[in-house]
């Protein structure tokens, strides 16, 4: 298991896979701060 | 990945405490997945963007990977990944991560 | 118990067009091949060059004769990938569905479509598309001339890049000196829209129900329209009227990413039922900066350039006919700023909850049409094969509401799925292009049921971190007898 508690987290999300916001939340709940969250589109 | 979004990040990762960084993926396949880990461990392996050549080493991990769901509490995991694990390549997923890790 | 629709008004779906544009010189005025040869020049444009299909090929390419309504999607199950390697020698460019014009035609209709006078046309390539404009004034200049007009802002289209010398056909003058939405590139991408959907309403015009006005026009399209006080003002849908020479209709834009169409098929289908217009046509032009968008995957795997056609596309949503597919508005659906953008909060929100509400399952539904990207383009680029994830993730749905098993769940995405055929452009990717296959299947073929889906990117636009989409279910006409064809 990772230790995700007070890390600094960049969520690079995407579309169609799990998008950013969804990747954030799951990092803030493991007690990580989200400094950058971003979600990509394929088109 | 794109040439903005490399610059964005490498700014991101210069103006604060490195060393308490993680990177979380939510790439769909191992495609995507070998293409953006190689650019944040090792730089951008079609050496044109911000990135080429400089690796940032960060940790970096996908969403899917066992070991990542385990640090994430159950009722978020369920409601936020649900069934993205069983319909995205989670295996493929996680070998392609260890194979850029190995390298 | 499945609940009987409310009693309002009937809208029906009644046809839908589509029309793509074959412009493989358009490949280098893509966003993205446009940054590249930028940046890496000459090498890259002889490489590019290489890659491009000829008109022919592009006829021949079995995903666009499923467009066009000559072949059904299911046939691409059973072509081997690429597809590129199956040609359909001898297939028709124009179909049920629509049609397939080459690069001269749609030159000739940009010369047309340009009521600003700001095209200027080579004077030794306008005598070659002389039918195309007829009646058309147009301005010409020498090569010279026109390489001047370049270095002041103009920005060129070429043609012969596949098997000749290329060469400069014209160019868009920009349309004003200091105004960065009227930039030369901009006019072009949005004339580009503009004459890809009034080629849509034309033909659906011509075919359907020729003489029965058009109230008005919904534009669904991604382009932004308007000058330096109103960037994306909007309206080509009345622009798309004009030019497709109806005269009737008001028109209006609906905003929404991809999923513009499937909100404006909503909004189309209430416009009807309130009975505040009899006649709606959504429309859509083609985009302009996705064309060569995945260039680099298709240059590894040596495939040709796949994205070189601009699509339109007209959909004619009209009071109850006794025979089209309804559309049920008490199904339509819309994602609410509440629901999560992952996979399965879309398509549970999207898909299930409306069908929940009148009592149906996922397995109740015949067909899904979710986003229908060609997985020939999506794959080389590592986007993966876009319906194919999207109908698992709807069979993981079905599995978890415990209508099928998981081991069942392949088995479902291959009786409630199809296979990708669009090509990528945003909006026209975005579920509709099964709508002529689903009209004719809801009415001469056995089907009961069809729901759309689309999605969009709002995140892209940095105003938001959030998703969007739409959906909407057809459903056989209930005054059409199910056993099938009347006419």
């Amino acid at each position: 298991m990772i230790d995700l508690k007070d890390k600094l987290v960049l969520a690079l999300g995407e579309r169609d896979g799990v998008p950013g916001p969804a990747l954030e939340a799951c990092a803030v709940s493991a007690g990580a701060k989200v400094i950058y969250s971003a979600t990509q589109c394929f088109a | 990945m794109d040439l903005e979004e490399q610059g964005t990040i490498k700014r991101v990762v210069e103006g604060s405490e490195r060393s308490r960084m993680v990177v979380l993926l939510g790439t769909p396949n191992k495609g995507s997945t070998t293409m953006i880990a190689l650019t944040l461990t090792q730089g951008d392996p079609s050496y044109a963007g911000p990135l080429a050549g400089v690796p940032l080493g960060l940790p970096i991990h996908h969403i899917l990977e066992p070991e990542v769901r385990e640090a994430i509490p159950a009722d978020v995991y369920a409601r936020e990944i649900g069934p993205l694990e069983f319909v995205l390549d989670a295996t493929g997923i996680s070998a392609a991560l260890k194979d850029v890790r190995a390298r | 118990m499945i609940q009987e629709r409310r009693a309002i008004g009937v809208p029906v779906i009644r046809a839908a067009r589509f029309v793509l544009a074959h412009v493989p010189d358009l490949v280098m005025s893509g966003s993205k091949p446009r940054r590249e040869l930028a940046r890496q020049g000459e090498v890259l444009r002889t490489q590019l060059r290489a890659h491009l299909r000829s008109f022919r090929d592009a006829v021949a390419y079995p995903p666009h004769q499923v467009l066009i309504g000559n072949q059904v999607p299911e046939l691409l199950y059973e072509f081997p990938r690429p597809w590129h390697m199956r040609p359909m020698d001898n297939a028709p460019a124009v179909g049920a569905a629509g049609m397939i014009i080459d690069q001269d035609s749609f030159y000739a209709w940009l010369a047309r479509a340009d009521t600003a006078n700001l095209i200027v046309l080579d004077d030794a390539y306008a005598p070659r598309i002389a039918a195309g404009l007829e009646g058309v004034r147009v301005s010409t200049r020498d090569a010279a001339g026109l390489a001047r007009a370049v270095s002041a802002g103009a920005e060129p289209f070429h043609c012969d890049g596949h098997d000749g010398d290329v060469r400069v056909a014209g160019v868009v003058l920009p349309g004003h000196e200091e105004d960065e939405s009227l930039r030369a590139p901009v006019l072009l991408e949005n004339l580009a829209a503009k004459v890809t959907g009034a080629l849509a309403l034309r033909r659906l015009r011509d075919e359907v129900a020729p003489h029965e006005p058009v109230d008005f026009l919904l534009g669904s399209g991604e382009e932004a329209v308007g000058d330096r006080y109103q960037r994306g003002g909007g309206n080509l849908a009345k622009a798309i009227g004009e030019l497709a020479g109806v005269r009737t209709p008001g028109g209006a834009d609906v905003k929404a990413f991809c999923a513009g169409p499937v909100h404006a098929l909503i909004l189309a289908g209430a416009l009807i039922a309130a009975g505040v217009h009899r006649r709606v046509v959504v429309v859509g032009g083609g985009s302009l900066a996705k064309l060569g968008m995945k260039f680099r995957g298709h240059l590894t795997v040596d495939y040709p350039i796949l994205e070189d056609v601009l699509a339109g596309m007209a959909i004619d949503v009209v009071a109850d006919d006794g025979r089209s597919p309804e559309l049920r508005l008490d199904a339509a659906m819309v994602h609410r700023i509440e629901d999560g953008g992952a996979g399965h909060h879309m398509y549970g929100a999207l898909a299930q909850a409306p069908l929940r509400t009148l009592g149906l399952r996922l397995s109740d539904v015949d067909r899904f049409a979710v986003e229908l990207h060609n997985p020939d383009i999506t794959e080389p680029a590592g986007s993966g094969d876009v319906p194919g994830n999207n109908y698992t993730m709807l069979a993981a749905l079905a599995a978890r509401a415990g209508e099928i098993t998981r081991e069942q769940m392949p088995a479902f995405v291959r009786a409630h799925g199809l296979p990708g055929f669009s090509p990528t452009q945003g909006h026209i990717p975005s579920a509709i292009p099964y709508l002529p296959h689903a009209i004719l299947g809801l009415t001469e073929g056995t089907m009961t049921r069809v729901q759309f889906i689309a999605k969009g990117s709002l995140f892209l636009g940095r105003m938001t971190g959030m998703s969007d989409g739409a959906s909407i279910l057809l459903e056989r006409n209930a005054q059409f007898l199910r056993k099938g064809v009347t006419s």
